[in-house]
């Protein structure tokens, strides 16, 4: 079937099958950053926006991105590597293997939530797995981040 | 030492790569003609392959081939990621006619795309023999089921394997004399604790691709911890000489031990040697917990003697270790179980450990972050904790009185001397920091919970005494930039950048300057691999050393092209030069001078391993907040005061800290491990195999109390495993202070708790 989508701004149209999902989608056309850690949807790794909302792209299929706009991490590389710079100052990203979904989860929640809690924070990132940083490197870097980018405004 | 880099929280080298997502893992670098692989796994946890029809499976349009056990090697080897000669028996081939456990290989299916893969699998017919397994571990030794009953087993080490009793391995060590030391004791308690084969669970799965290169040598490219004995495994396994195989191991999304056995490797590369081609193998979340190398399930009995003022004179400690259907790293980590337990208590006059390590025909075991401490010190420490309540003490001031301290030698310890530890300061600490004297042991809310706090001390290793080698080499380039290449691998550990910093400090250099490398079975210099918290303080000896050869060497070059004797000369990282005149050379010119007309490249390498391994001490504290109705634990504040020596990287250091203990938080609470009546794991799922998520990490407080490790580099030990071993003891403790209830098996689910309160308030 004819796909037909803006992925990271560029309009674009493909030939996929029913069943594909988005991820292997993606993961097809060169957006690597979207990695895939679970079949249960319980992970958050495969995170990406579809109409600038985190969807869980594992559990989507393709077909569904129809018309729509889809957004990986390739295509917000700029404020990744702004947001990313404070968890590298945490050293917070430990294998990073969890890093593309969670930014992309972090990136949703700062246009979403004004002034987050830590509580609010830890229930919008709570379905993004990470099993070596213990979380809390990742709150503070969140917390700076937040503190510096109010400060600027 | 005045250092630049060394104790700062220095950014890792390849920290802006990973949080901005860019392809640098195994899966993301997969050549694009490559086939894709599919396991046909067995239903069975005990088996024989009486026939397979794999003729209806070719069929299917984009398979390239199917291979059974006919098409594989025939000698047995271990997965086990260890020094040769293993101390893992030689027990498995890559696909058997013998099936051991659910989920076993039975078939490889290798086709252009993923569902034709797939689609294939269900067309492979296979007639089984199924046998009943042996499932219950603590029936397996002498058990009229063998679970290894083939000819061509093999152990290479003396370490009592007898697969015609469905022994691993078995050990008995003894200090002193226990049976007469117990018999001393105003005070002795026995127990018996329980662990499960918890899943490292680390988010990339086991994956590897091989293909032949423009030699026609096999490259392996994979997430591993162990390149170097992935390719003696390798060797062994495809039955090809070592010098025909090449490991390439990328960035690694996790390992935590379980990427020290080969996994995922085998597959691909018998796919690649039988048909020439690119081969892929990414194995899904299931396949990794039903069929990974999880922590060694385990029952232990401590038997532990005081005298009514709280000293502890004696332990026995015995633990039986449930292998599985493979051997893999199970004599050495039920090892760890005594060993790293018993030496927290510099008091002993007597100890004992024993071990049986048997085979049954669940999932196979490996190695994860803690490697059989972990399991020893959980019981050791609850006995302690025990012993405390049943004596009236504060658990911490028993521990005052007998922890092990510095300058002591450590008998149970292989003998070796404490020459570092500041484990009473961070006990000290940890009272302050979570207020400990008005918190124990338990305080009610308003709102009916129980808040009650908990503690333990741990202990680790810093690599393997006498065995673990790590080799670097540094080059000085033009235009003066360092290459230091390592065998050792970062697994997000940030060992990179830590051997990097080291260097730098070493070399008096910018970090900048320091191009790290690795690892590539054919470029790296040798490294036993990143395990057995090794590559700190063996990795980082060998840089130490080979920073002054390359000093030395960058010296003499220097002095020469200035016409004088090295001893005339100084070099202070940015030039040599002749004190007190203003003739020099910087490193720039001298990295220029070395690539042009003459024979003296300046380079270094230095081989390095320790005799001993340098113990890393913790305490741990939890509190907690228990809910009476629902039994539901939640942790809310962990204290951790570490002792891992000099801390290389400040920033580093705490996030392994935080991660090994949230590790621990799961293990301790909510990482069930289950089978169903035929011996398949119910738990393989995150659905049903819980990891904490940030909701139940709560608060953890990490503060370093350094000593000097004075055979470390830079003073430095280890951290990476050290760091899982406290909750579980803490945490149990914390229970038993809210409800009065011992838990003696993990996890302590809010079921379990809420189970046991009902019947306490019936009793
Ligand atoms: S891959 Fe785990 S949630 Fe999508
Ligand atoms: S950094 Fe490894 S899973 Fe999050």
């Amino acid at each position: 079937m004819k796909l037909t989508l803006t992925l990271n701004g560029v309009r674009r149209t493909d030939e996929v099958a029913a069943d594909t999902t988005l991820f292997s989608y993606l993961r097809d056309r060169g957006c690597l950053s979207v990695k895939c850690g679970c079949e249960t949807s319980n992970c958050g790794l495969c995170t990406v926006w579809l109409e600038g909302k985190p969807v869980l792209s594992c559990s989507v299929p393709a077909l569904r991105a129809q018309g729509k706009s889809v957004t990986t991490l390739e295509g917000l590389q700029e404020e990744a590597a702004q947001f990313g710079a404070y968890l590298a100052d945490e050293g917070a990203e430990q294998c990073g293997y969890c890093s593309p979904g969670f930014v992309m989860n972090v990136l949703s929640m700062v246009r979403e939530l004004d002034n987050p809690t830590d509580e609010e924070i830890k229930e919008y990132l709570a379905g993004n797995l990470c099993r070596c940083t213990g979380y809390q490197g990742q709150l503070r870097a969140i917390r700076r981040y937040l503190q510096e980018k109010g400060g600027a405004k | 030492m005045k250092t630049k880099y060394v104790s700062t929280g220095v950014r890792k080298k390849d920290a802006m790569s990973l949080v901005t997502g860019k392809p640098v893992y195994t899966g993301d670098m997969v050549p694009p003609n490559a086939l894709r692989l599919k396991l046909l796994r067995s239903p069975h946890a005990r088996a024989y392959i009486r026939s397979i029809d794999t003729s209806k499976a070719k069929l299917v349009p984009g398979v390239v081939c199917v291979l059974t056990w006919e098409d594989a090697p025939q000698s047995r080897f271990t997965t086990a990621g260890q020094t040769w000669p293993e101390p893992s028996p030689y027990d498995r081939l890559i696909l058997d006619r013998q099936l051991r456990c659910c989920g076993d290989p039975v078939a490889i299916v290798a086709a252009e795309t993923e569902q034709a893969a797939q689609q294939a699998l269900k067309l492979i017919q296979v007639d089984y023999e199924v046998q009943t397994p042996l499932l219950d571990f603590t029936q397996a030794k002498d058990n009229p089921i063998l679970v290894h009953p083939e000819d061509n087993f093999r152990a290479l080490c003396d370490v009592g394997t007898d697969a015609k009793r469905n022994l691993v391995s078995t050990d008995c060590c003894e200090v002193g004399d226990v049976d007469e030391e117990l018999k001393r004791c105003d005070v002795v308690l026995e127990r018996t604790y329980n662990t499960l084969a918890n899943s490292q669970a680390m988010m990339e799965t086991f994956c590897t691709f091989t293909y032949l290169d423009e030699y026609g040598r096999l490259t392996v490219v994979s997430s591993t911890q162990v390149p170097f004995h992935a390719r003696r495994i390798l060797s062994n396994a495809l039955e090809i000489p070592k010098g025909q195989i090449r490991v390439v191991k990328p960035r690694i999304g996790g390992g935590f031990g379980a990427k020290q056995s080969v996994v995922s490797e085998l597959f691909p590369a018998l796919v690649t040697k039988v048909t020439g081609r690119a081969a892929y193998i990414c194995y899904t979340r299931q396949e990794s917990m039903t069929n990974g190398s999880p922590r060694h399930q385990m029952q232990m009995r401590v038997r532990i003697g005081a005298d009514r003022d709280g000293t502890i004179r004696a332990i026995d400690l015995h633990a039986l270790s449930n292998a599985g259907a493979y051997g893999d790293h199970g004599p050495t980590t039920v090892g760890l179980v005594g060993h790293k337990s018993l030496a927290l208590y510099g008091s002993l006059i007597a100890s004992r450990f024993t071990s049986d390590v048997v085979y049954t025909n669940t999932m196979g075991g490996g190695a994860y972050r803690g490697y059989g401490a972990t399991q020893g010190i959980y019981a050791v420490e609850s006995a302690v904790n025990e012993l405390a309540a049943q004596l009236g003490m504060d658990p911490t001031v028993i521990r005052e009185k007998n922890m092990v301290r510095q300058g002591q030698t450590m008998p149970n310890y292989y003998g070796e001397p404490c020459n570092s530890c500041t484990l009473d300061q961070c006990m000290a600490a940890a009272k302050e920091h979570m207020d400990w004297d008005n918190k124990f042991p338990r305080r009610v809310l308003p709102n009916g919970h129980i808040r009650a706090v908990g503690v333990a001390m741990a202990m680790q290793g810093s690599g393997i005494s006498a065995v673990d080698t790590a080799s670097v080499e540094i080059r000085l380039n033009d235009g003066g930039f360092y290459t230091l290449l390592v065998g050792c691998t970062d697994m997000g550990t940030g060992c990179d950048t830590i051997l990097a910093q080291m260097a730098a400090d070493c070399l008096d250099c910018d970090i900048a300057d320091i191009s790290v490398r690795g690892v590539d079975t054919d470029q790296s210099p040798y490294d036993t691999g990143s395990y057995a918290s090794s590559t700190t303080y063996v990795t980082g000896g060998a840089v130490v050393k080979t920073c002054a050869q390359l000093r030395e060497k960058i010296l003499a070059e220097g002095a020469r092209l200035l016409g004088v004797s090295p001893e005339e000369a100084e070099f202070d990282g940015d030039k040599v030069f002749v004190p007190g005149t203003d003739r020099c050379i910087t490193r720039k010119e001298l990295g220029w001078a070395s690539f042009e007309g003459h024979s003296r490249t300046l380079s270094a390498s230095q081989s390095h391993s320790s005799p001993i391994s340098p113990p890393p001490f913790m305490v741990g504290m939890a509190e907690i907040d228990l809910d009476p109705e629902t039994g539901t634990v939640e942790v809310v504040d962990y204290v951790a005061e570490v002792d891992c020596g000099t801390v290389i990287n400040t920033n580093l250091a705490r996030v392994q800290t935080e991660g090994g203990i949230v590790q621990g938080i799961g293990m301790a609470l909510y990482e069930n491990v289950q089978y169903n009546a035929a011996g398949k794991l119910l738990n393989d799922s995150f659905l049903q195999y819980k990891i904490p998520t940030r909701l139940e990490a709560g608060t953890i407080r990490v503060a370093f109390h350094p000593s000097y490790e004075p055979t470390g580099p830079f003073g430095a030990k280890s951290i990476g495993e050290l760091v899982i071993n406290t909750p579980a003891p803490a945490i149990t403790e914390a229970i038993r202070n809210a409800t009065g209830l011992s838990f003696h098996s993990l996890p302590i689910r809010a079921e379990d708790i809420a189970m046991a309160l009902e019947k306490q308030n019936h009793d």
